[in-house]
């Protein structure tokens, strides 16, 4: 009977800490789902986000016998005074094709504001086949008070594109930069010789 | 599968255990009044509290639920606004979710495992009082919340972020201090359920020897273990994302809102079944003893069950397919989610198999869970309906969905736990329930039910969408009938309530063995069943199965 209890004791004390180990791992597994999710999606490109550095041009065959839709949509985000806008809404290009469209940025306020756009597209599987040469997404914005830039973005489309996708949306998103976590990207934005400033 | 005992022997058990208990409670020390509940480490009335608890709760939820119904009787906003609207939405799946469905299992679990492996109490029974008063701490700062300026949590009982980050009330901290106090909860009675099942079963019992309730017990509490710490890790994210300015769930600073749903369904979709597998154990308790016959396919029971859970840590997107996943993921969300309904379907089969060519007699627990077989099924079938990812399309977000689990919810969980409540009263208070207002309770529930629920499938495809105020005028009819029945239900729990009080008083006398086909080790006590049972451990007898 004692020794029985003793065992049960001993069985109890067991599994508590087994259950409180599993506890902890799956409270930190929770935590590290989210550098992990990021991994995922920056490998299979499946939420849309893109390569934020600079890709160089493939030089390969025009696919001339296929036209592919691209799209742009832009949007403003609150707490940044901003405007963004697109010279033409939707371009049909070859895949292999390299092609440039510019987008305007224009501060509505007289203040000077850092923000930043951030792409996604869709459909994600057309993600890794869009190939960005440049483009102001890869770095932050300044602008002065009432300043508006207008910048390029150079694009090809991969020849290897799915079949099955005659449509790419690419959407700009502009969030705001917070002073503290800004990085040092001034430089590049100022030196890109294509970007056009003008005050309002 | 139900061990069977010879009578001479549990008789014998019986008296010893009275004996013991009341040698054991001579002493003065013995807190009375208020104190004796605060302090008490007896799992008998530790369930008790977790029962009353959550009945309680049932009813503040089902008040919050009768405002929502009582605002979409007629279209046009009448009487709430839409902010508190969205308050009462999310407050009542909060409440019912983690304040009355939860709580009454742990209950049950509380006062029948330890009857029903041969065991004395919990293992750890003052872990056992701590957790369960942390729930009322809980839900009064959850519900104060709602007096609070800014109002209460009001983006829907999955808190999706931003909603619940960016946009979110003021009280948001104070909810997610409150989830975090009940999860501890939720946490500590699953480590103890484990550690009582695992280490103090009778000598002799197996683990294939257990009845079917502890078997969904224990499945469930590793479900609990797996999956409330990644919900305190998601509430905690939004905490930091609110409160110290990171961003789990902002894109502006590099978060993705769309992990903040892969995450919560992580955990969301194992907890629906946390709330539907003790639900299983009680019908597969009661069908055999009202059919006199035991139970068909035990040890595959035991499988599907557990299939059944591991399943559910694969199919969470589920709940997504609408936000951009890739062709792949949709496919394999599909199709794991529709595998599902195979274990699901050798259980209803088993049952219905228990039935054919049993002895059946309709007493009030056994109406109730015939009612959960076939309801639940219903609301499977609407399930595989919202797995297909084409259809979902259309269905998301739309009353449909809102029908589908609420019946799996209420005819579904809800009546497996009032099941299991008639058919243990007699043994927690020695007393019959008083059968003729139980099968009232019974017959006014099931109308009410699919009154309230079966017409938000209809209105649900033609298009109305859930958590909105106002709807089209074509879902008018759809929606004075869903209100009618929501009432009716509502209202009929009282009888419920009635049925328990009166039984607690008095009524006709019940036996040890209180149901002539009861198998189980709880029916070798006495009714009711004394403070202390099983202080010296019983001997097991297998049966064949």
């Amino acid at each position: 009977m004692q020794n029985r209890q003793q065992a049960q004791a001993a069985g109890v004390r067991r599994t508590v800490i087994r259950s409180l180990a599993a506890l902890l791992g799956m409270f930190a597994f929770a935590f590290a789902l989210v550098p992990l999710y990021d991994v995922f999606c920056r490998i299979t490109g499946i939420n849309g986000k893109v390569d934020a550095t600079a890709q160089s041009i493939v030089h390969e065959e025009v696919d001339t016998s296929r036209y592919v839709n691209v799209q742009f949509i832009t949007r403003g985000s609150a707490g940044l005074p901003w405007q963004m806008s697109v010279e033409m809404r939707q371009m049909s290009v070859h895949p292999g094709q390299t092609a440039e469209v510019d987008f305007t940025f224009s501060n509505n306020s007289p203040y000077e504001t850092w923000g930043r756009a951030v792409p996604s597209v869709s459909p994600s599987n057309a993600t890794r086949h869009l190939r960005k040469v440049s483009c102001f997404c890869f770095e932050e914005q300044q602008l002065q008070g009432d300043e508006r830039l207008t910048i390029p973005l150079v694009f090809q489309l991969a020849r290897d594109l799915p079949e099955e996708i005659n449509t790419i949306t690419l959407v700009y998103t502009l969030y705001p930069v917070q002073e503290t976590l800004r990085h040092t990207s001034l430089n590049g934005t100022r030196n890109n010789k294509k970007a056009a400033r003008e005050t309002i | 599968m139900a061990p069977k005992l010879p009578p001479q022997h549990n008789l014998q058990h019986s008296s010893t255990a009275v004996a013991d208990g009341q040698a054991h409670h001579a002493h003065p020390a013995q807190p009375k009044g208020i104190l004796r509940w605060l302090l008490t480490t007896n799992h008998k009335e530790i369930g008790s509290l977790y029962l009353i608890f959550s009945l309680t709760m049932f009813f503040i939820g089902g008040i919050f639920a009768l405002v929502v119904r009582a605002e979409l009787f007629q279209p046009g906003l009448q009487l709430v606004n839409p902010e508190f609207f969205n308050q009462m939405t999310t407050m009542h799946g909060l409440i019912m979710v983690f304040a009355a469905v939860m709580p009454a299992f742990t209950g049950l679990a509380n006062w029948m495992i330890p009857l029903q492996i041969g065991a004395p109490d919990m293992a750890l029974p003052r872990l056992n009082n701590f957790s369960f008063w942390l729930l009322p701490v809980a839900f009064t700062l959850l519900l104060s919340t709602l007096l609070m300026p800014g109002g209460g949590p009001n983006f829907g009982w999955t808190f999706y972020a931003p909603l619940s980050t960016t946009y979110a009330p003021p009280s948001t901290t104070f909810f997610i201090l409150a989830l975090h106090i009940a999860g501890i909860s939720s946490i500590l009675g699953a480590i103890n359920i484990i550690a009582t099942i695992l280490n103090m079963r009778a000598p002799g019992m197996r683990l294939m020897d257990m009845p079917l309730f502890v078997w969904t017990w224990l499945i469930t509490a590793f479900l609990l273990i797996a999956v409330m710490p990644v919900l305190a890790g998601v509430i905690t994210m939004m905490l930091m994302d609110i409160n110290f300015g990171t961003s789990f769930f902002d894109a502006a600073g590099g978060g993705d809102p769309v992990l903040f749903q892969h995450l919560f369904w992580f955990f969301g979709h194992p907890e629906v079944y946390i709330m539907i597998l003790p639900a299983f154990g009680i019908v597969s308790a009661i069908i055999p003893t009202f059919a006199r016959k035991p139970l068909f396919g035990y040890a595959s029971m035991v499988y599907a069950t557990a299939a059944i859970a591991l399943l559910s840590f694969l199919v969470w997107a589920h709940h997504m397919f609408v936000v951009g996943l890739p062709l792949v993921a949709e496919l394999f969300f599909m199709y794991t989610t529709m595998l599902i309904a195979v274990p699901t379907g050798v259980k209803v089969f088993n049952w219905v198999t228990t039935l054919f060519r049993g002895s059946i007699s309709f007493e009030s627990p056994m109406l109730f869970a015939l009612a959960f077989v076939v309801l639940f099924t219903i609301g499977g079938f609407s399930g595989l309906m919202l797995a297909i990812a084409p259809a979902d399309f259309q269905y998301h977000d739309t009353y449909f969905v809102v029908a589908h689990f609420h019946y799996v919810l209420v005819p579904g969980a809800i009546f497996a736990i009032m099941a299991g409540v008639y058919y243990w009263l007699p043994k927690w208070t020695g007393h019959y329930p008083n059968e003729r207002l139980a099968q009232w309770h019974f017959w006014f529930s099931i109308i009410g039910v699919n009154l309230t629920f079966f017409p938000m499938h209809f209105a649900g495809l033609a298009g109305m969408p859930r958590r909105i105020p106002d709807y089209a005028l074509q879902f008018a009819d759809f929606n004075m009938l869903s209100s009618i029945g929501a009432f009716f239900f509502g209202t009929s729990q009282l009888i419920f309530v009635l049925v328990i009080v009166l039984c607690v008083r008095g009524g006709k006398k019940a036996p040890a063995k209180a149901w002539e086909g009861a198998e189980d080790l709880e029916w070798t006590v006495p009714s009711p069943a004394p403070l202390h049972t099983f202080e010296t451990p019983p001997v097991f007898h297998r049966s064949s199965h």
